[in-house]
């Protein structure tokens, strides 16, 4: 299970948005499975099917989080005309198996699906995301809400 | 020159879980290849049957890119940091 907060969701999805038509791509630092900072990163491919986290970027971004003690609990990128499920470019080239790979759809603009997937061996699994409104406990079980995190 | 390279998760089972190793060569190449050496094995996981540096990895001298320094033959002094991260990569 991996948590965030609605801001950490808005900033996915306006990252995912100005991106657009190219893929955008983020990680993301925290502990336990709750997520507690975003990093959107450049899309060094800038390329509507194809993302590399730009090297530079991701190497800031991970001594970041290790000066703060925060682990990689997810790996985010978007798709932007295909489903918020891995792709096989996406399990072939998963190589950090502790993390979340968080996927946003924007194939239907209006109603963007995020979805959180575990890669490990070749094998994917699905993995409940929850999202934390400000001030308030998670919420449990979750309802499916328009436009948000699961779109169903 | 001995140089300390940072080892990614996905990495450790060919170091014994360590984070970070000790190793030699007055290049990239020449490390990974004392890295192999030490570790058999871990530049499976790095180079391409050609020798070359994989696209998906992603090897930095103190913090820098090492594409951008001449790649395996970007040259290391004694007290170098290196780094090795598995690229954040994918695609629809």
């Amino acid at each position: 299970m991996l948590e965030l907060d609605d801001d950490h969701y808005a900033t996915l999805v306006a990252h995912a948005r100005d991106g657009y038509p190219n893929e955008a791509c983020a990680l993301l630092g925290g502990r336990d499975g709750s997520v507690e900072r975003v990093y959107a990163l450049p899309n060094a491919e800038a390329s509507p099917t194809f993302y590399v986290v730009e090297p530079k970027a991701q190497l800031r971004a991970m001594t970041e989080m290790d000066d703060l003690g925060l682990d990689l609990v997810g790996i985010f990128h978007s798709h932007v005309a295909t489903e918020a499920y891995p792709s096989r470019t996406d399990v072939e080239l998963a190589a950090y198996p502790d993390a979340a790979y968080l996927i946003l759809s924007l194939a239907d603009q209006d109603a963007p699906m995020l979805r959180a997937f575990r890669i490990r061996d070749g094998q994917v699994t699905e993995e409940e995301l929850r999202r934390r409104t400000a001030g308030q406990p998670a919420p449990a079980p979750r309802e499916p809400v328009p436009g948000g995190l699961d779109g169903r | 020159m001995a140089v300390e390279v940072r080892i990614p998760t996905i990495l450790r089972k060919h170091t014994g879980g360590e984070k970070a190793v000790t190793a030699d060569g007055d290049t990239v190449r020449d490390l990974l290849g004392d890295l192999d050496r030490r570790y058999p094995g871990i530049a499976g996981s790095l180079l391409t049957g050609d020798g070359a540096l994989h696209r998906f990895v992603n090897v930095y001298v103190n913090d820098e890119d090492v594409r951008f320094l001449g790649a395996l033959d970007a040259k290391l002094n004694d007290g170098d940091v290196v780094a090795i991260l598995p690229a954040v990569a994918g695609g629809s």
